[in-house]
This record gives structure tokens, C-alpha cells and sequence, in this order.
């Protein structure tokens, strides 16, 4: 099957800051494929030089074997996106939004009846339809421009964090109409998002993004396997610090971590050692309340290839974001 | 391949300017609160006051109308140029420079709705200034007045939309007001006769595009011209099509994050 995108040694750099830098990844038709990486590290500006709305300051990009550079129409023709910020029109009404679009798409007006009633069905905005955007609240606009994003049944669909700040009920609502959307329609989807479930569970591959870096790509499964490591969770009640320094003895343990009385081990063939464990346990006098045992998630995975949690990135972006608004009032 | 000209997308961005316009009622009677002042007091003002250059039995307020007419025409076909920023500001704009619509068709889309919008309004403002005495020549001078109307608009819509796809924010945007707008405005011969100025200044009304405009809706309405009408025309029709160029040449070349 050939290649719905081939990105080679992409770049952008704003202003000396590289936003990415030199991304390679091939995604093939009908694929599903997750970006998954922390608010600016750079999948944002990746999907938008994909969908020709930047121009890369180096390498190049194909979409349905079209150049973004060269023949950006026609990529436009094969595309949908769905942006994390909004980008509706606050004074036209939702339907009018959506009329809009398909004008702009060249449907003609039977289908864009048709697909209207469709996706404002599958957002359950029906009832708001005539109502300025103004008017809606912030989840209602989100499931609008989701409505909006889908309508023209594109080749290549860019999702921006879809699903972000909706209700987990309307969040489970659209995953399973985009995995519809892949599998029944054959659209090609990539997504970014910063929710590890939704990578795991929606995608067939996900690259790891971070600092405009692709720093591991695979199957959720296989990304999971290749850190080899499960994780053992002890729950203590006294004072750890002894058992902590004769773990921190052992080779096997790879990682340890302690958090409001529990101690993650990152272990391999977690099974064979939880015996071990409970004798050093005993010899060093601390008592054991529970042990579980856990197979790694995509969060290790996040947290093996970039060395923080996505949620530890996540308050530093919001504080760069606080920051840049404080600046911006006082200009 | 995307059409260059792509009517169904035209039609579409000129329905939602439309749409808009006609939503904001309140930025509608706004628009036309300063025209009106001018008019009235303005008008009222300087009624017995004698212009050198002046011609001979033409009253202020007759002068002034086509001039008050070129002044709603410049802010409002601007505003609707520079508009892009506010789509830009808004987020709307990546909606619409994501679709398969060549960048030609949206400026046009954006120009119609743009010269309807001003255009009402500048109907809007004669109108006015007829119910407040001022007199026109007939309604061929009217007619004729409407193509100077679409040619001003055109043209400044065109620029707005050059300066608006320079810009980044709409932080700018009283910058223009103050360094864009009213340099225009003041040097057209809007308020004044350009005759008997001194050479400098007659020299900036002579680059001033709307110089031409007013000029033109001066020749139409009251019969009274400072150049020939043809002259006005033909210059209004180079800098419309220059302008309209420019605004779609940087347009193409904006980019949305």
C-alpha cells in the first residue's frame, strides 16, 4: 500500500527556536497514527506545516503524494483538520458554520443537508444548530468544529487534540466515531494528543514527540514490550529509608520511585521476584501492606523515553503559557 | 487543481461578511455616528465660511457630502480589509485558509463583502445628506457616483487586506488608524479645496488615492470637479487594480499559527 503521508527531515524554526526538528516518519494509507507528546513539543507545528497552513524552514512533507510546498491545492483538496484552538466564526450560528465549510468543500445541496444532519446527530448539537457560537459554551463549540472537521469525509484527517477538555461521556463518543472513520471509511488519521489513553487505545502507532524530536515510534504494544520492564508497586507503612538503601543494592531493579507510601519498582519478569522482595521486606523490618503487579502502560513508555511524566511537562507549559499572557496584557 | 475562480467560494465569504455586517447593528450606527457629526456640524459650521478656491456658489455642506461619503467609504472598506486580522485573532482564519479555495477566490469573496458592506454605507451617508439639504445635479450623478463608490472601496479593501496579512496582531491596528487612515482621509480635499494649498501639501493630496475618489464623487453629485472625471477614474481604476494585486499577492504568502 503506498504511503497516505512521507515526512522527511521536516523542520521549523520560529525565530531561532527550532519547534521541530528534522522529522522523518512515513504513515501508510488507512493507518491510524498517534503524536503523543506534551503541550509544545511541537506536534501542533508539525500538523499545521502538513496541512500547508506553515511553510517548513527545511525538508520536505507529502500528503497523499502531494509536496505541501509545491502543490499545496492539492493537498488542501485531501485533507481535513480539526484545530485545538477554536476556529469558528463567533457570529454565524452553528449551522451556518457548518454551511460555510461545505460551500467551501464544493458540496453540493443535497449533501450538505445530508452531512449536516449527520455530524451536528453525532455531536448532538441538532438543537442548537440555530444559535450564534457566540452563545455556546466552551465543550459545544469543541464538538462543533469536531462536526465541522468531519463533514467532507477527507483522505487524511489531522485531529489537534480532539477530544481536549470535552466530558469523558462525549470523549468516548468521538473516539469511537473517528475509529469508524478509519476503519470503515478508510480515512488515514493522525492525531496529537497529550492524553496517553487516547493514544493507546485509539492508534495502531504513535511516535513519542518531545523538544520537536521524535524520540520513540511503534505500536502502543510494542512500545510498551521494547522498555521490558513491569512495574511492582509496594505499599509501606513505616519508615523506608533502610529497605530503600539495601533495594538500591540490587542490579535488577532498574528504576525506583517513591510517592505517598508506595515504592514503583521498574523490574523485569516482575513475577519471579516479588518473593525476593518480601524477604528483603522482612529483614529490613518494614511492613509490606500490598503488593501489586502492573504491566507497563504507555504512560512508562512516556516516562522511559522523556524522563518526566506527561502531566510533570504539562504544568511547566502552562506556566510558559501563564508567563506569555502576563507579558501580553502589559504590551 | 483548485479553480482560480471558484464562484461557489466567493459567493460563501461574501455571505458571511454580509451576515456579519448586518448582525452588528450596533457597530453599524457607530460607523455612521462620525459621518453624520461631520455633516451636521461640520456643515453647519463652516457654512458661512468662504474656502480660498472655493467655487463660486457652492454652499459648504454640498461640498462636504461627497468628501463625508469618501471618509465612510475609506474607514469602512479598510476596516473590512483588516478584518483578516481579526479572523486571524479569532482562529477563523486557518478554517478557511485549510480549504481547497484558491487564496484568489477568498480575496475576492473578501473584497465583495467588503465593498457591499462600505457601499451601504456610503449610500447610507448620501442618503442622510440629502434629508439635511445638501443638493446633487441629478440622478445620472448619482449612478455614476455609485462606480466611483465600488472603485474607492475595492481599493482600500484591498489595501487593508495587504497591511492585515503583514501583521501578526491586531496590537498594531491603532497604529494604522492614526498613521494610515487619517493622513488619508485629511489630504483627500474631503474637508477643504485643494486649490490655492501650498505646494507641499497639494503635492501628498496629489499621491492621496482618495484625493481621486472624492474628487470624482465631488464631479458626480455636484457637478463641480477639481480634475477631469475621466483623470479621476482612470487613476481610481489603477490603484483599485494595484491594490487588489498587492492584497492578493501577500495574502497568499500569510501564514496562520
Amino acid at each position: 500500500m503506498a504511503d497516505a503521508i512521507e515526512i522527511n527531515g521536516l523542520t521549523k524554526v520560529f525565530d531561532g527556536l527550532v519547534a521541530v526538528d528534522h522529522v522523518s516518519i512515513n504513515i501508510a494509507e488507512g493507518e491510524l497514527f498517534g503524536l503523543l507528546g506534551p503541550n509544545g513539543a511541537g506536534k501542533t507545528t508539525l500538523i499545521k506545516m502538513l496541512a500547508t497552513l506553515l511553510m517548513p524552514t527545511s525538508g520536505t512533507a507529502k500528503v497523499s503524494r502531494y509536496d505541501v510546498t509545491k502543490d499545496p491545492d492539492k493537498v488542501r483538496r485531501c485533507i481535513g483538520i480539526i484545530f485545538q484552538d477554536p476556529s469558528l466564526d463567533n457570529r454565524l450560528t452553528g449551522k451556518e458554520n457548518l454551511d460555510f465549510h461545505a460551500r467551501m468543500y464544493g458540496m453540493d445541496g443535497e449533501l450538505r443537508k445530508e452531512r449536516m444532519s449527520e455530524v451536528l446527530d453525532l455531536v448532538e448539537l441538532k438543537d442548537k444548530a440555530n444559535v450564534l457560537v457566540e452563545n455556546y459554551s466552551g465543550g459545544m463549540k469543541r464538538r462543533l468544529e469536531i462536526a465541522r472537521g468531519l463533514m467532507h469525509h477527507p483522505e487524511v484527517l489531522f485531529l489537534d487534540e480532539p477530544t481536549l477538555g470535552l466530558d469523558p461521556q462525549t470523549r468516548r463518543h468521538i473516539w469511537e466515531y473517528i475509529r469508524n472513520l478509519n476503519k470503515k471509511e478508510d480515512i488515514t488519521i493522525i492525531l496529537t494528543t497529550h492524553y496517553i489513553e487516547e493514544a493507546d487505545y485509539l492508534c495502531d502507532r504513535v511516535a513519542i514527540i518531545d523538544y520537536g524530536k521524535i524520540v520513540a515510534l511503534d505500536a502502543p504494544k510494542n512500545l510498551k514490550y521494547s522498555i521490558g520492564v513491569d512495574i511492582i508497586s509496594l505499599e509501606i507503612s513505616n519508615s523506608a529509608d533502610n529497605f530503600v538503601a539495601m533495594l538500591g543494592k540490587l542490579k535488577w531493579i532498574k528504576k525506583m520511585k517513591e510517592h505517598d507510601g508506595f515504592l514503583d519498582l521498574s523490574v523485569k519478569n516482575g513475577e519471579t521476584r516479588i518473593p525476593e522482595l518480601m524477604n528483603i521486606a522482612q529483614k529490613a523490618g518494614v511492613v509490606v501492606q500490598s503488593v501489586s503487579l502492573r504491566k507497563p502502560t504507555l504512560e512508562d513508555v512516556f516516562l522511559h523515553y522523556v524522563g518526566k511524566t506527561i502531566r510533570e511537562e504539562e504544568t511547566s507549559v502552562k506556566d510558559q503559557v501563564r508567563e506569555r499572557m502576563r507579558r501580553r496584557w502589559h504590551n | 487543481m483548485a479553480q482560480l475562480i471558484n464562484l461557489e467560494a466567493i459567493y460563501v465569504m461574501w455571505l458571511r461578511e454580509m451576515k456579519r455586517f448586518f448582525r452588528a447593528k450596533s457597530r453599524i450606527a457607530g460607523s455612521l455616528a462620525m459621518p453624520f457629526f461631520f455633516l451636521a456640524f461640520l456643515g453647519t459650521g463652516f457654512m458661512n465660511v468662504r474656502f480660498s478656491g472655493m467655487p463660486p456658489g457652492v454652499n459648504y455642506i454640498d461640498f462636504l457630502a461627497p468628501g463625508v461619503i469618501g471618509m465612510i467609504l475609506l474607514f469602512a472598506s479598510l476596516t473590512a480589509g483588516i478584518s483578516v486580522l481579526w479572523d486571524r485573532e479569532f482562529g477563523f482564519l486557518k478554517e478557511i485558509m485549510v480549504t481547497p479555495v484558491s487564496r484568489v477566490s477568498i480575496v475576492l469573496g473578501r473584497i465583495l463583502g467588503g465593498v457591499s458592506t462600505a457601499l451601504i454605507q456610503g449610500i447610507l451617508i448620501l442618503l442622510i445628506s440629502l434629508g439635511m439639504g445638501s443638493k446633487i445635479v441629478g440622478i445620472f450623478g448619482v449612478l455614476s457616483s455609485l462606480v466611483f463608490m465600488v472603485l474607492i472601496s475595492a481599493g482600500f479593501v484591498g489595501l487593508g487586506i495587504a497591511i492585515a496579512s503583514r501583521m501578526k496582531d491586531i496590537h498594531g491596528f491603532s497604529l494604522i488608524m492614526n498613521f494610515v487612515i487619517m493622513p488619508i482621509f485629511l489630504l483627500s480635499g474631503a474637508l477643504f479645496p485643494l486649490e490655492g494649498l501650498p505646494t507641499w501639501l497639494i503635492a501628498l493630496a496629489y499621491i492621496d488615492p482618495l484625493t481621486y475618489g472624492v474628487d470624482g464623487l465631488r464631479g458626480c453629485l455636484i457637478g463641480i470637479s477639481h480634475f477631469n472625471l475621466l483623470v479621476d477614474f482612470l487613476v481610481l481604476l489603477c490603484f483599485c487594480i494595484v491594490m487588489v494585486g498587492i492584497g492578493a499577492y501577500l495574502f497568499e504568502k500569510t501564514e496562520v499559527d
